[in-house]
């Protein structure tokens, strides 16, 4: 650890920042089905999520040594550099969360780190081949993959089980069953996405000269990354998990089940076999393929479509702030500190914005319209329309923000 | 640029069968689960239902396994 440049800390902490965005903002791959059918309670699935995290991130460093030793090539990169990825990856990550839509972390990863590259190395520094074997056919085929598998598999389960698993064994047993595919989900998460952080400070260090090119991550890298993600985990990204386990479709313990199970699998079978697919679009599209699965299931294509392009959006929209931010700490040191200084402030706006409506483990299976946030729908439509004689002011409120679609709950309308 | 056709293909295969394969077992295991339920309610015996949900349910936990090593390893 000789020669470790402030530059060098402040690419560490922002790494382990960005573990931590992307810990919380996956836990809804993990968690967000097993604490919308109620198999879990919400904090306590978020904790064991956060565990299994922890564990996965000691498993293996294969997924470290991809991001650190494939993608970009490592001779063109400087500290600088990576700041500046992780700086894109960050701010689209809390953006996304802001919204409840689940996106890939990794792709907002690579996206930084490829705008980032091109704006410091030009674009001869970027495998375009491992951009679009790597990122664009896996985003594609990912959901597809796990929402047939989930599909095929709720239809099965539901014909298997038709008027003979029913009362108190089967609920159970369901539930036991999504808890477990659920944990094997977490626990794939970690191996993959620590790693992904580990992978990113590896390329800082030895960007920077501190560790020698083509090392293994060091012991502390390993560490620090699991406690970040597992931190993120645990406070759970609840606009996310609310999204994804009701808002694209409503699942039963069943489904869920066959949801995580396809997920899991997915997730496994592709990183054995050598064609990585990302967590958050195997999730979301084997809860999709869930709730098409059941007999009367419906899923919310509008939210879908919005997850959609949230996905597309994901690595041009970080690699370009990843772009913006190498520019700018190209001017040198000020440089670097304006934007630090920016990335903490708009994260700090973020949050405030967050706290008009506050999501957390009290209110997460309380869902109006999909994500949209309905104070906006709510007040807008209350500004324009006067308040008509003998109509309670909050019975209008109550009503709007939940159309026919969604039958909402009580307790969704005293919010 | 290469497209590796075939290892995505693998992945579609093998997810596909995996979970609807885990899915179904599983699902029987409960539905043999429910029928010991039923039994009981009924002051019967239901001892093949509950060693076939058992069998099920090793075999899952045994796939489960797999896949814990395929982490690990």
């Amino acid at each position: 650890m000789e020669s470790f440049s402030l530059i060098l800390a402040i690419v560490v902490v922002t790494a382990l920042a960005f573990d931590f965005t992307n810990g919380f903002h996956d836990t809804a791959n993990a968690m967000a089905t097993t604490i919308s059918t109620g198999a879990l309670k919400p904090k306590v699935a978020v904790a064991m999520s956060a565990v299994l995290n922890l564990v996965g991130a000691f498993l293996s460093v294969e997924v470290a040594n991809t991001i650190s030793k494939g993608l970009v090539d490592e001779s063109g990169i400087r500290p600088e550099v990576i700041f500046a990825a992780l700086v894109g990856a960050i701010l689209w990550n809390l953006l996304t969360w802001l919204v409840g839509l689940p996106s890939s972390s990794s792709h907002a990863l690579m996206g930084g780190l490829i705008g980032a590259t091109i704006a410091s190395a030009g674009t001869g520094a970027v495998h375009g081949d491992v951009l679009v074997t790597k990122v664009l056919i896996p985003a594609i085929a990912a959901p597809l993959v796990a929402g047939i598998a989930a599909m095929l598999a709720t239809r099965l389960s539901y014909a298997l089980s038709a008027q003979r698993a029913e009362g108190k064994a089967a609920e159970k047993g369901f539930r036991a069953g999504q808890i477990a595919s659920a944990g094997l989900v977490s626990l794939a998460h970690g191996t993959n996405d620590a790693q992904k952080t580990m992978g990113i400070i590896t390329l800082a260090l030895v960007a920077g000269g501190a560790v020698s090119p083509d090392s293994d991550p060091p012991v502390w890298v390993i560490l620090s990354a699991g406690l970040a993600i597992a931190l993120g985990t645990y406070l759970g990204g609840w606009r996310i998990i609310r999204t994804m386990g009701k808002g694209l479709t409503d699942l039963q313990p069943q489904q869920g089940f066959a949801a995580q199970t396809s997920a899991a699998t997915v997730i496994l079978a592709s990183s054995h076999l050598g064609f990585s697919l990302s967590t958050t679009h195997s999730v979301s599209g084997s809860v999709m393929g869930a709730g098409l699965g059941r007999k009367g299931g419906v899923v919310r294509w509008s939210t879908a479509t919005r997850m959609f392009v949230a996905w597309g959006l994901t690595l041009p929209a970080a690699a370009v702030v990843g772009a913006l931010a190498e520019y700018v700490t190209g001017f040198g040191a000020w440089g670097t500190a304006l934007v630090a200084v920016f990335l903490i402030a708009s994260s700090a706006a973020i949050w405030v914005v967050s706290r008009r409506e506050v999501i957390d483990h009290t209110n997460v299976n309380d869902i109006e319209d999909g994500t949209e946030p309905a104070g906006v729908v709510t007040t807008a439509i209350a500004a324009v329309t006067p308040p008509p004689a003998g109509t309670v002011a909050d019975g209008l409120t109550a009503t709007i923000p939940a159309p026919a679609e969604v039958t909402a709950k009580p307790s969704a309308t005293a919010l | 640029m290469k497209i590796d056709w075939a290892a995505l293909g693998s992945v579609f295969g093998v997810s596909l069968v995996i979970t609807v394969a885990m899915v179904g077992v599983f699902t029987l295991g409960i539905v043999g689960l429910s029928r010991r339920e039923r039994a009981l309610a009924q002051g019967e015996s239901a001892g093949a239902a509950v060693t076939g949900a058992y069998a099920c349910f090793a075999a899952c936990a045994a796939v489960v396994a797999y896949g814990i090593y395929l982490i690990v390893a």
